[in-house]
């Protein structure tokens, strides 16, 4: 459904995508990983026909997007990174507009009823979108993106701005979207991807590092051996134990404390659960563990894992 | 097209915008007719056109200066690029909008004529030349101003470049007396909206000077459509 080979843009000498190529096929859910400027609107912004590439193709439903712009546009539906809204309208005039520049050809009045239903702004759609809230207006830039049914979705950032509550809404949203169209979501959250999508497109300094089913990223996440344990005790000496049992790897002050107690960054070996030894070393001594838990890997993290995994 | 038209009309009119234009150009030109007109004595209007080429430089860049500014600061030109509509058609349709509402208001400030009637039997034939060419040199003052609109993110930036973009075409051959050198004379007056008006106050249609109008609306139409295309690339 999309295609894209040996894509680049470069501004001077800055490469803002850098030779990238990906297919996607129809029905797929695939979400852009990467941190900021990393080149993931610069890409959505190319397949949908906004900027231009300095060289290679990007095709949609097999429409070359620069050849064939209108009738590429005509089956994408996109929400940029700032909804585009006018301020000055009414969400039902805004919603009009989108079905009218977009030459939709469904029902109308059905058809925006059950956009506006899908995306929960039915209980605003008289009011004019600057006196909506940030959460409102991501979501009829959302209701905007679905008009016209088009068979391709690309949301840059889709849950940004929104409470918790309408985060999970929002990407049930995009799940159920994916039984039916082929949809791209960018994001800098790795949990987000991890939730909704069946595939992961890692982006880095306008590369691709990894193109991979969501399940063998999750693994690389998983493999997870590092702890933050919060102990009552002498510093240097707790430290000194910490590093004495087997399997741990390394231990060291992360710099918090509350009182009496610090808390100790700790490393395992693969494949050893330090958690019980720890524990028993420092009853053994008296000193009490108030605190332990896994820490979570970032994102930097992530790519250097799924880096050192490709290399090997 | 239609609907980014329609859009575009509808903005005006649901924000003071529309309103503040048709509010200034019908005191301007009222006050200028009256001046012109009733005050001298005359019921030949061409004067009054002659005086209003110099109010449009204040008041078209009112109705130009959003169009395309405004889409950029607020990112919505991103729906429109990604929508299935060509930029040459989206241009138009700015276009088409503040020329509607240019020629809307134009055609209501000709209810000032009604009173000569009263007093005097005007030149109809010439009124109604003076009127297209009124109409011609809004066309091609709109386009400079889309074309302003289409290379800045601030409407003040729009507004006050095309003022002066306009001042300087109209005042072009306005110096003329003082300059010395024919070549130099004949090139401003060539270039000057105003100095090609003289034909009309005259009587004659003059199809140069029509054909110059055009040319100045299509190349700015042209020139932004190219702003947009050349910024997809930068």
């Amino acid at each position: 459904m999309i295609e894209i080979s040996n894509l680049v843009k470069n501004y001077g000498s800055k490469f803002a995508v850098d030779d990238i190529s990906f297919k996607i096929s129809k029905g797929e859910i695939v979400g852009f990983l990467g941190p900021n400027g990393a080149g993931k609107s610069t890409t959505m912004n190319i397949l949908t026909g906004y900027l231009s590439s300095t060289s290679g193709v990007a095709k949609v439903g097999g429409i070359d997007i620069l050849e064939n712009p209108y009738e590429a546009k005509k089956i994408i539906g996109f929400l940029p990174e700032q909804p585009p809204l006018y301020m000055d309208m009414t969400v039902n005039e805004y919603l009009n507009f989108v079905y009218e520049i977009k030459e939709c050809k469904l029902n109308r009045k059905k058809h925006l009823e059950e956009v506006r239903q899908v995306t929960k702004i039915d209980d605003v759609q008289n009011r004019l979108i600057k006196n909506l809230s940030k959460g409102y207006r991501q979501r009829v830039g959302i209701a905007q993106a679905l008009i016209g049914n088009p068979p391709v979705i690309i949301f840059d950032e889709p849950t940004v701005g929104l409470d918790p509550k309408q985060i999970i809404e929002i990407r049930n949203l995009i799940r159920n979207l994916g039984h039916s169209h082929t949809v791209i979501l960018s994001t800098h959250i790795l949990s987000e991807v991890q939730s909704v999508c069946d595939r992961i497109i890692i982006i880095n300094e306008g590369k691709i590092i990894a193109d991979e089913k969501t399940e063998s990223i999750t693994q690389v996440v998983e493999d997870n051996r590092r702890y933050n344990v919060k102990i009552c005790g002498p510093q240097r000496e707790v430290l000194n134990t910490l590093k004495g049992i087997s399997g741990v790897l390394s231990a060291e002050l992360t710099g918090e404390r509350e009182l009496d107690s610090y808390t100790y960054l700790i490393e395992s070996e693969r494949g050893v659960d330090v958690r019980k030894p720890v524990f028993y070393a420092m009853s053994q001594k008296s000193w009490p563990i108030i605190g332990f838990e896994a820490v979570g890997m970032n994102l930097e993290e992530v790519f250097i894992k799924i880096m050192d995994k490709a290399s090997k | 097209m239609f609907a980014i038209y329609k859009k575009e009309m509808r903005s005006y009119f649901t924000t003071p915008l529309g309103y503040s234009f048709i509010a200034i150009f019908l005191a301007v030109s009222g006050f200028i007719f009256a001046l012109s007109t009733f005050q001298t004595q005359t019921s030949d209007v061409s004067g009054y056109f002659q005086i209003m080429i110099f109010g449009y430089i204040v008041i078209v860049p009112i109705l130009t200066m959003r169009s395309f500014a405004e889409e950029r600061r607020t990112k919505t030109e991103q729906l429109l690029m990604t929508s299935p509509v060509s930029i040459t058609s989206m241009i138009m349709a700015k276009f088409l909008a503040a020329f509607t509402m240019f020629a809307g208001t134009v055609l209501i400030s000709c209810l000032y004529y009604l009173p000569i009637f009263d007093y005097a039997e005007p030149n109809v034939g010439k009124a109604v030349g003076c009127l297209i060419a009124m109409f011609l040199i809004g066309m091609a003052f709109i386009s400079v101003g889309i074309f302003v609109s289409t290379l800045t993110e601030s409407t003040v930036t729009a507004c006050i470049g095309t003022m002066g973009i306009l001042l300087g075409f109209v005042g072009a051959s306005l110096f003329n007396g003082l300059i010395d050198v024919y070549f130099i004379r004949y090139i401003l007056s060539w270039l000057s909206v105003y100095s090609r008006y003289i034909n009309f106050t005259y009587g004659i249609f003059d199809i140069g000077a029509a054909v110059y109008y055009l040319s100045i609306t299509a190349i700015f139409l042209f020139l932004s459509v190219r702003v947009y295309e050349r910024r997809r690339y930068a």
